[in-house]
């Protein structure tokens, strides 16, 4: 069976400035990533990279074994990827419903939209109750559980989850990763950017350690641990 | 009592009769709305699209002879949507990201391109006196009078059928279709939504085709209105047409139609009530005459200036704007200095000796054309300092420029006094309008400023031009707004090469000026707020103070120009130099070659006056190779609109203009091959 996300060495660039040199990473079908790394280090682009929204200069993408090199984000998505972006990741002007209904128009089609939306508001009560909300009012904790909503209801092959835990409660991330489990179990193939390292590192088998837009370690889950301390205390050396 | 029916029986007509065109302009407010929320474009070329679709339709049924249904079906249903599709696929698309000034840029670059780019593909030409036909048999000459007061003549009901059906069709596809939820969401992030596995390119593509459909469709239901058939018409429409999306902050269709219809019954009733008004208050009379045309640029220019909700716009960051690469640094290349003097003996030296052959050799005509040329530079100048340094684009620049010219007709006409002097006074008016019109204006900053003056723009057009104490009123129709040349000591300017003299001696001296204004204080300051407003404010410099110097500076430098431009050709010529329309394609041309630079402005000068002659009827062929032009020239002068229209779509890319962005490739392909260092810090740039 062919990994789900293939990398073969990837470089991107935003206009002149380089972001990654050469990435080679791959996800197994219903495996897990947790993709580490400081600030600047190119996990963000490694996403993006993955979602089709940044198109790599050189190197080659492989979703399910098909090269989708250069193609659309939306051809990414219709091939099973679903990525949530860091920060806000719900439509702030469409309200609760419409954005659920957003995203399973295509999938279950008109018929099975309001069963899709019914199994979403069994899931969070929450948004139930605002279904008729604008999105953008909603606290970041609550956009966030919209945003998973839509991939729970409909799982993907791939999820890619990009700081999935920035700027909320600690409670809050701790719902957020009891929802991760659940994709998980659902069968989809999570890879996770984030700087909280240990609920990244509870939730994944596998690590890999991203430096200076290059793969500087990738190995099982709980290797990962000593290889960040490490990080942590060389990064500020080499700049 | 009998003066309260007929009170009642006026209103009723005024509203009756305000209605069709009121739709009209509600259509194209939906289409603008449409098309500026699902695509962040401030559409000025509307007016364009909807001309050319009328044109198309006029040329169908007149000149071929066409049904209704075919003629229709390829004007509105073909040709329309068919350019919302190319302007998207080939241009909007791209800019995506770009500011919301850039994207206005462009489209008045489309509004000068379109209508010419039409005219010469089809061959069709405006013919005084012949009248299009609407779509309805009989559109013009059966009436329906259901009250007894207005009889709706069959055109006009069809415009508002027309409107309603296209307001219920939009409101049904916004509200129930899916199509119409991608198209809200696609407003906010095409990024985004392209996530959720739809292809937004395809729904901004749809929206743009609608869009232009509905212009396309207003077009041709407003066209019978006019008499003749013109594209300048059908820009006045788009100014009502924003006025009415104004109305709606731009962002809800139901007020934008709302808007439209509210502006077409309030046009009609100041129509009917005026003119009581100024039967008894007789004061009120010129503005009776000069007001009615001008109703929908006071009624614009009064919402932006006094309903402040309209800047309080906040638009919903896309969270995804990061995936584009920043935009490119407008930081100076460093020059080679012996380069740099290399370059400007010879380019110095290449001037001299166009001068010194001009001088001895051109005949009369050449003599005019170059003269225009320097005089239209010094105008330029006037959009490089609000444009290049202030960052603000005025589309007022040809109204403060026919403030100068007018200025010294009317002291040389009533006081005889000396036109030079004249011409100083006409430049501190310019000022002074420029200050004063910018207090208001600059608070709304970006496309909402451009708005603002180019309803400006039209006001004076349309009322200030009218009054005797500025254009000279009837007695200029008869006799023109003669304007004497100067003579000073034992020189006499009416000899046309001394005149050319004074010119170049002027844009040296106004360039002088600009130059000092770019180096000193205000210019850092300008520069500054370019960069970062808020930076700027929060080191203690005043926005305001900055630019109103800007505006006054410049209205001062186009009112300069406009005045000896008026000398020059010795009257003021204000429908030819200085109507609104004309200073849009002022704007086009510098900032498409260069905003930012004196030698953009010269460019622009020499590309406005003489490009047509050089290039279009093949003078310089004739030139180079003795007297064989290719056998394609001379082609028409409407290319000029064209290309420079069309060469405007480089801005989003190359905000410094064509001219300077060359001068740049140039000067780093130089580089990177004769300059050791250059290429090795050109090689450490692309290593990590």
């Amino acid at each position: 069976m062919s990994p789900v996300l293939e990398l073969r060495g990837v470089s991107a660039s935003y206009g002149p400035f380089r972001a990654l040199f050469g990435v080679s990473l791959t996800v197994e079908a219903g495996g897990s990533l947790a993709l580490l790394g400081s600030n600047g280090a190119g996990k963000t682009t490694v996403a993006r990279v993955a979602s089709g929204l940044v198109v790599p200069t050189s190197g080659s993408v492989l979703v399910d074994g098909e090269d989708l090199t250069g193609a659309r984000p939306h051809q990414y998505a219709r091939a099973g990827v679903a990525h949530a972006p860091e920060g806000r990741s719900v439509f702030a002007t469409l309200t609760v419903a419409e954005n659920l209904r957003l995203s399973f128009r295509r999938t279950h089609g008109a018929s099975g939209l309001s069963c899709a939306l019914d199994r979403a508001y069994d899931l969070f009560p929450q948004l139930g109750n605002r279904r008729s909300q604008m999105a953008g009012t909603l606290s970041g904790g609550e956009q966030r559980m919209l945003s998973m909503a839509r991939v729970l209801v409909n799982p993907p092959k791939l999820l890619i989850a990009d700081e999935p835990s920035l700027g909320l409660a600690p409670i809050i991330i701790d719902e957020v990763y009891q929802s991760l489990r659940a994709i998980r179990e659902a069968g989809t193939a999570v890879l996770i950017v984030e700087q909280q390292v240990g609920h990244a590192l509870q939730l994944c088998d596998r690590t890999a350690v991203l430096g200076h837009g290059a793969v500087e370690w990738e190995g099982p889950a709980d290797e990962a641990t000593d290889v960040m301390v490490g990080q942590m205390f060389t990064t500020g050396e080499d700049g | 009592m009998l003066l309260a029916a007929s009170t009642g029986e006026d209103l009723l007509r005024a509203v009756l009769q305000g209605a069709p065109p009121g739709s009209v302009y509600a259509l194209i407010a939906l289409g603008f709305v449409l098309t500026y929320k699902t695509s962040g474009v401030f559409n000025l070329a509307f007016g364009a699209q909807a001309y050319v679709s009328a044109a198309m339709y006029f040329q169908a049924r007149n000149e071929w002879e066409w049904q209704v249904v075919p003629a229709l079906i390829l004007a509105v249903f073909i040709l329309a949507p068919l350019i919302g599709l190319v302007l998207e696929r080939l241009i909007f698309r791209h800019l995506s990201n770009s500011s919301a000034v850039a994207k206005l840029v462009i489209a008045i670059g489309l509004t000068v391109a379109l209508p010419s780019l039409f005219e010469l593909v089809t061959g069709f030409s405006a013919v005084a006196g012949r009248t299009p036909t609407g779509i309805i048999p009989g559109g013009s000459s059966v009436f329906y009078d259901p009250f007894g007061i207005y009889p709706l003549s069959r055109d006009e009901l069809a415009q508002m059928a027309v409107a309603l059906f296209g307001m219920a069709a939009l409101g049904a596809l916004f509200r129930f279709s899916s199509l119409g939820l991608a198209l809200r969401a696609v407003v906010e992030s095409p990024r985004m939504t392209e996530l959720s596995g739809i292809n937004a390119d395809r729904v901004s593509a749809f929206a743009w085709a609608l869009s232009s459909l509905f212009a396309g469709m207003a077009g041709v239901l407003i066209a019978p209105r006019f008499n003749t058939l013109m594209a300048p018409d059908f820009f006045h429409l788009v100014i009502v047409a924003i006025a009415a999306a104004a109305i709606g902050r731009l962002a809800s269709l139901p007020r934008a139609l709302l808007g439209g219809l509210g502006l077409g019954i309030f046009i009609a009733l100041f129509n009917t009530f005026l003119p009581r008004w100024t039967a008894d208050h007789g004061w009120l009379r010129p503005f009776q005459e000069n007001l009615t045309p001008s109703m929908p640029f006071v009624i614009l220019f009064g919402v932006l200036v006094c309903w402040p909700a309209i800047r309080r716009e906040h638009r919903v960051v896309d969270p995804l704007s990061g995936v584009d690469p920043p935009p490119p640094g407008l930081a100076a290349l460093t020059r080679n200095r012996r380069l740099t003097l290399i370059t400007r003996v010879f380019s110095v030296s290449l001037l001299c000796v166009i001068g010194v052959t001009v001088l001895l050799r051109a005949d009369v005509r050449w003599l005019f054309l170059v003269t225009q040329a320097v005089i239209l530079a010094i105008i330029y100048l006037s959009i490089t300092v609000v444009t290049g340094f202030a960052g603000q684009i005025s589309l007022c620049q040809g109204a403060f420029a026919a403030v100068g010219a007018f200025t010294v007709f009317q002291l040389a006409d009533r006081y005889d006094l000396s036109v030079l002097a004249a011409a100083l006074v006409g430049a501190a008016l310019a000022a002074v309008v420029g200050a004063v019109l910018s207090l208001p204006v600059l608070r709304l900053g970006g496309v909402w400023l451009a708005i603002a003056t180019l309803a400006f723009a039209f006001f004076f057009d349309a009322v200030m031009v009218k009054f005797s104490w500025i254009g000279g009123g009837g007695t200029s129709l008869f006799q023109g707004t003669r304007v004497p040349r100067p003579t000073i000591g034992p020189w006499d300017f009416a000899d046309d090469r001394l005149f050319l003299v004074l010119a170049v001696v002027a844009f040296t001296v106004v360039s002088f000026l600009v130059i000092q204004l770019r180096e000193g204080t205000t210019g850092r300051m300008l520069h500054a707020l370019r960069g970062s407003e808020m930076a700027a404010e929060s080191i203690g410099i005043s926005p305001v103070r900055a630019r109103v110097t800007a505006f006054a500076v410049s209205a001062a430098i186009a009112g300069f120009g406009g005045a000896l431009l008026a000398i020059h050709q010795e009257n003021v010529n204000y429908q030819n130099n200085f109507s609104p329309t004309a200073a849009l394609f002022w704007l086009v041309l510098v900032v498409s070659l260069s905003a930012r630079t004196i030698e953009g402005a010269a460019y622009s000068g020499a590309a406005f006056s003489l490009f047509d002659s050089l290039v279009l009827r093949g003078e310089v062929f004739r030139w180079i190779f003795r007297g064989w032009v290719p056998g394609i020239l001379p082609i028409s002068p409407k290319w000029r609109f064209v290309l420079f229209g069309l060469a405007s779509i480089q801005f989003s890319r190359h905000p410094e203009g064509l001219v300077e962005y060359g001068k740049r490739r140039a000067t780093r392909r130089f580089n990177e091959r004769f300059d050791r260092r250059e290429r090795d810090r050109a090689s450490q740039e692309t290593s990590p």
